[in-house]
């Protein structure tokens, strides 16, 4: 029987303006705000998770 | 069909007949009555009905032979019988179970609470029955046929009391309050409720989104309003009636409801389909209150020194 395992409650994926501000997590540089809104989109689509703005141009995706 | 018909109330040749088929009929009636196509239980499907009115017919049997079997001193029927009763135990356990097995697939989850409020139901429902037709047996042998029925319908009547449910709109009062946001943060109100990061949600939410706060009457009120199992069975109603503007891969949509710690009241943040305050505030006072989230810290010495 195949297991199917889900990550939960991490950060899954940071998109920032600055690779200086994360670590630690699959990080995407976006130096462009409205472009990063779109990736940001788009991870949070593929992986099912909801994006939270840290403010000063980070975001994360965490799957609650 | 006459004949049978005195035949069967006299007794002639079936002896107990009158107690045995009056109490079974009462027992039925009362399956049936508490079978309600509720949004909330299952089963409002056509097999569930099945499945219950054929467990309820067993339980009937079960309560109506009780009594004419004491006696005729048949001992062992009575053991039987007892035995039977112990199966409905297992009502509790099935329904667990198939609810469990679709909590995965639900947007909006029962939770554990509100499925095992479900299951106890579902459990006490048959012993009600049994209750039932038991009484109006015993009343039909001992009085007349009207006389049990009477005391059947009574028994139902007093049973249906010490089982009723408080609902929501009892202990707390319900207000529409609009969903704002403060740079990314979601409140409901002045209640906090989660960051969204993304714009185009943040815009979907301030168009598309409903809120409501609800403010605890007492103590008691407001520990039943904290509980997560409570909380989750109000959002599960909400949206299982009102239907929700969400799908797997948009958790920002999920309905969320949280607590306002200074005051214990409760804020509640919903995507609906369709716009509608009025009947999201209906829902939310019609949940019941679950017996394991029921607060009752003023039935405790130290909690009523607490109170003031």
């Amino acid at each position: 029987m195949p297991v199917e395992v889900t990550i939960q409650k991490t950060v899954l994926a940071i998109v920032t303006d600055d690779p200086r501000k994360a670590s630690g997590a699959p990080t995407f540089v976006v130096p462009d705000e409205s472009r990063r809104q779109h990736v940001a989109t788009i991870l949070s689509r593929i992986l099912q998770g909801q994006v939270h703005d840290l403010g000063d141009g980070m975001l994360i995706v965490v799957r609650h | 069909m006459r004949e049978l018909w005195e035949q069967v109330t006299s007794g002639t040749p079936f002896p107990h007949g009158p107690a045995i088929a009056f109490g079974f009929l009462l027992g039925m009636l009362a399956r049936v009555g508490m079978l309600r196509s509720d949004y909330r239980q299952y089963p409002t499907y056509p097999h569930g009905y099945a499945s219950h009115l054929f467990l309820g017919a067993i339980a009937a049997l079960v309560g109506a032979v009780a009594v004419p079997a004491l006696l005729e001193r048949e001992w062992t029927a009575v053991t039987f019988l007892v035995l039977v009763a112990q199966q409905f135990r297992g009502i509790r356990d099935m329904e667990r179970k198939s609810l469990k097995a679709l909590e995965d697939n639900e947007l909006v989850p029962r939770g554990a609470d509100y499925i095992e409020d479900m299951a106890k139901t579902f459990e006490t429902r048959y012993y009600v029955v049994i209750f039932v037709s038991t009484v109006t047996s015993a009343g039909v042998e001992a009085i007349s046929v009207p006389g049990g029925l009477f005391l059947g319908v009574l028994a139902f009547g007093f049973s249906a009391l010490l089982v009723r449910k408080r609902l929501i709109g009892d202990i707390a009062e319900v207000k529409a309050a609009s969903p704002n946001f403060r740079g990314p943060d979601l409140y409901v109100g002045d209640i906090f409720i989660m960051n969204v990061g993304l714009e185009e949600s943040r815009r979907a939410i301030e168009e598309q989104g409903l809120g409501a706060i609800l403010i605890p009457r007492d103590e008691d009120a407001r520990d039943t309003l904290g509980s997560p199992g409570q909380r989750q069975a109000i959002i599960h109603d909400v949206q299982a009636i009102l239907g929700i503007r969400k799908d797997l891969d948009t958790p920002e949509f999920s309905p969320i409801i949280r607590r306002d710690l200074k005051t214990g009241r409760v804020g509640l943040f919903f995507m609906p389909m369709e716009k509608d305050e009025e009947p999201m505030l209906a829902v939310i006072k019609r949940v019941p209150v679950l017996e394991s989230a029921r607060g009752r810290g003023s039935k405790a010495l130290a909690g009523r020194y607490a109170m003031d």
